[in-house]
C-alpha cells in the first residue's frame, strides 16, 4: 500500500532536509565537520554555528511548517473545504496581532510566556468566531469571506500599531512578526511553544475519526455517532493552540496549510484522518526547504520566510480554487 | 431488537408547526414506509427520532430511555441513518465510505479487524460493491453511489435503519434493487423506516404505511387497510385508481381533485 510507505518516505525527506539546512549556509560546513559538531567533538566555532544557529533554525522551520500543515488538514476536514487554512481564515493574522500587542505594550518583557499566550489567545478568538460562523452558514464562500475580513481587520490593526510605533526598533520588531521568519530562533523559543502544541495535538488526534466521518456531511456524521459539538470544539481548540504556538515562534506564515494537505490528499485516498500526519511532515519539509532558499537567494537584506511562503503559496491557492470551481461545474 | 417510540411529539420552529401530536413506534422486524406530500413532516419526524431535532413537546424514547440522554455512540449502534442529502466532501474510496458504517464501534477505517472487517465485507457483498471497492466515489454512477450509501448504513448492523428517500432519483430497476436490499435486511431481523414517494413501491415492499400531511399522522396501518382511492384524495388531493394483485400494487393517477 502506498499509504503505508508515505509516512516513512516523508520522514526520511524531512530528516535529509534538516541535515541539508545544517550543512548549507553563509559558510558551508562539510558533513564530516557536521558529524563532529553533533558529537561534540569538532571546533567550538562549528559547535556554536550548529547548536546555536543552524539546528534551532531548521527545527523551528520544521516545527512551524508541521504545525501549519496539520492545522490546515484538520480545518479542511472540519469545514470540508480544501481552501480552509489558518492563514487564509485569518487565524494566523489574529495570532500575530495578539503577539504584536504583547510586544507593543511591553507585556513581553514581563515573562517570556506572554508572547505565546497572547498569540494563542488571538488564534483561539479567530477560530471560535469562524466555527460560530460555520455553524450558521453552510456556504464555504461566506466562511472564506469572513476569514478574509478577519485577516484584513487584524492587518489593519497591525498597520495601526506600526503607525504608532514609538521608535525604529519597535517598528522593526513588529515588522518581523508580520513577515514571518525563523532566523535567530533558539531552542528556548521552541520549548516555550511546545507544551501548547502538544496539548493542541492531543485535541486533533482525538478528532481524527470524526474528521473522516464528516466527509459524509454533518447529518450522516451525526447518524454514525459523531458528537458534533465536541468534534468542532476539539478541532477549534487544537488548531487555535497549535497555530498560536507556531505564530509565537515564527510570526505569520501563510499557505503552508493549503499546499501540504493538497499534495498529500490524493496519496491517502482523500481520507481526512489519513491526511493529517503526512500533511504535517510535508508542511515541515516545505518550510525547511523554503528557509534554505531564503538563506541562499542573494538579496541586499535577507528575505523573510513568510514572504517566500506567500510567493509560492498564494498562486497555489488560486490554482486550487480554479480547479475546484471547474469541478463544481 | 430495538424500538423507537414517539409519544405525542410536536415541533414548532419559527412559529411554523412542523409536526403535530405524532405518535408512532418503529421496531425491529417491521418495514415501515412514510408517505405524504412534500412538507408533510416526514423528515422532521425522522430527525426527532434520531435526536437531530428536539421536540417542542412530547417524548422520543429509544428502548425505554429518552433519546436525548443516550450518547451518540450508543444511539448509533442501535439506529443507523441514511439521510436525504448525502454530500461527499472528498472523493473518498468506496471501501472507506462503507467502513465508516462501523464508526460507532470505534473502528478505524484504515485498520478494520475481526467483526468490523466481516460486517463491511458482508455489506459490500450484499450491495454488489466488491468490484468497486477501490474506486473513488466521484467516478460512480447514481445507482452505484446509492448502493454505497446503503452498504454504509447496513455495515453498522444496527437493529433499526432510518432511510430518508433512499431511492430518489434512481431508475426503476435500481429502485427495486435498493428496496429488495432493505426488505432482506428486515427479513433478517432488522427494522426499517423509509420515506418513499412511490406509493406502489412502498405498498409492495413495506409491512406498514404511515400517511402524513401538514405535520400530522393521518393513517397508520398495512397497505391492504390504508391504501385506498379515498386516502390518495385525502393526503395528496389527487384522483387515483388503486388496483391490487396479491402483493403487486398499481396506481393510476387520473388528475387533481377539484
Amino acid at each position: 500500500m502506498k499509504d503505508r510507505a508515505l509516512i516513512p518516505l516523508l520522514s526520511s525527506i524531512a530528516f535529509a532536509a534538516i541535515i541539508a539546512a545544517c550543512l548549507i549556509g553563509s559558510t558551508a560546513m562539510s558533513p564530516g565537520r557536521l558529524l563532529a559538531a553533533l558529537a561534540g567533538a569538532g571546533s567550538t566555532g562549528d559547535a556554536i554555528v550548529l547548536w546555536e544557529i543552524r539546528l534551532p533554525r531548521a527545527i523551528a522551520a520544521f516545527v512551524v511548517g508541521a504545525a501549519l500543515g496539520l492545522c490546515g488538514a484538520a480545518l479542511q476536514g472540519l469545514l470540508r473545504n480544501p481552501l480552509a487554512e489558518p492563514g487564509v481564515l485569518g487565524v494566523s493574522a489574529c495570532a500575530s496581532l495578539g503577539a504584536t500587542l504583547a510586544l507593543f505594550y511591553g507585556a513581553a518583557a514581563l515573562s517570556p510566556i506572554t508572547v505565546p499566550v497572547a498569540a494563542i489567545s488571538g488564534a483561539l478568538a479567530a477560530t471560535a468566531l469562524l466555527a460560530f460562523a460555520a455553524i450558521h452558514t453552510s456556504s464555504v464562500v461566506t466562511l472564506i469571506l469572513i476569514g478574509f475580513g478577519l485577516s484584513s481587520f487584524a492587518g489593519a490593526l497591525m498597520a495601526l500599531l506600526l503607525n504608532l510605533a514609538p521608535n525604529p526598533f519597535t517598528l522593526s520588531d513588529l515588522i518581523s512578526w508580520t513577515l514571518g521568519s525563523v532566523a535567530n530562533r533558539s531552542f528556548d523559543d521552541i520549548l516555550l511553544a511546545a507544551p501548547f502544541m502538544a496539548v493542541g495535538l492531543v485535541f486533533i488526534v482525538l478528532s481524527r475519526r470524526a474528521l473522516s466521518a464528516l466527509s459524509l456531511g454533518e447529518e450522516t456524521a451525526h447518524g454514525l455517532g459523531v458528537d458534533l459539538p465536541r468534534a468542532r470544539g476539539f478541532v477549534i481548540l487544537g488548531t487555535g493552540l497549535i497555530t498560536g504556538a507556531a505564530v509565537s515562534i515564527a510570526g505569520a506564515i501563510g499557505f503552508i496549510g493549503i499546499m501540504a494537505p493538497h499534495l498529500v490528499r490524493p496519496l491517502v485516498g482523500y481520507d481526512p484522518a489519513r491526511t493529517l500526519t503526512p500533511s504535517a511532515i510535508l508542511g515541515g519539509v516545505i518550510l525547511v526547504l523554503a528557509d534554505i532558499g531564503v538563506r541562499l537567494i542573494p538579496a541586499p537584506s535577507e528575505l523573510r520566510l513568510g514572504v517566500v511562503a506567500a510567493l509560492i503559496g498564494a498562486p497555489a491557492f488560486v490554482w486550487i480554487a480554479i480547479g475546484r470551481g471547474r469541478a463544481n461545474g | 431488537m430495538a424500538e423507537i417510540k414517539l409519544n405525542n411529539v410536536c415541533l414548532e420552529a419559527g412559529g411554523v408547526r412542523l409536526l403535530y401530536d405524532a405518535s408512532a413506534s418503529f421496531r425491529s422486524g417491521e418495514f415501515i414506509a412514510l408517505i405524504g406530500p412534500n412538507g408533510a413532516g416526514k423528515t422532521t419526524m425522522l430527525k426527532c427520532a434520531l435526536a437531530l431535532m428536539a421536540p417542542s413537546t412530547g417524548t422520543v424514547m429509544l428502548d425505554g430511555r429518552t433519546i436525548a440522554d443516550i450518547t451518540p455512540l450508543q444511539r448509533a449502534r442501535l439506529v443507523s441513518y441514511l439521510p436525504q442529502s448525502r454530500p461527499l466532501a472528498w472523493p473518498v474510496r468506496v471501501r472507506d465510505v462503507v467502513a465508516l458504517g462501523r464508526y460507532a464501534y470505534g473502528a478505524s477505517i484504515t485498520k478494520l479487524k475481526g467483526e468490523d472487517d466481516a460486517a463491511v465485507a458482508e455489506a459490500m457483498h450484499d450491495c454488489d460493491l466488491d468490484h468497486l471497492a477501490d474506486r473513488r466515489t466521484d467516478t460512480l454512477s447514481g445507482g452505484e453511489l446509492a448502493r454505497v450509501h446503503c452498504a454504509r448504513a447496513f455495515a453498522a448492523k444496527a437493529p433499526l435503519l432510518i432511510a430518508d428517500e433512499p431511492v430518489a432519483s434512481l431508475d426503476p430497476s435500481h429502485q427495486f434493487q435498493i428496496m429488495a436490499l432493505i426488505r432482506a435486511y428486515v427479513d433478517n431481523g432488522g427494522g426499517a423506516v423509509v420515506v418513499l414517494h412511490d406509493i406502489a413501491l412502498a405498498a409492495r415492499f413495506a409491512d406498514r404505511l404511515i400517511w402524513m400531511k401538514d405535520g400530522e399522522i393521518h393513517a397508520n396501518g398495512n397497505p391492504d387497510e390504508t391504501l385506498t382511492a379515498a386516502r390518495m384524495k385525502q393526503i395528496f388531493a389527487v384522483n387515483a385508481i388503486v388496483a391490487q394483485d396479491k402483493n403487486d400494487w398499481s396506481l393510476t393517477l387520473t388528475g387533481e381533485c377539484a
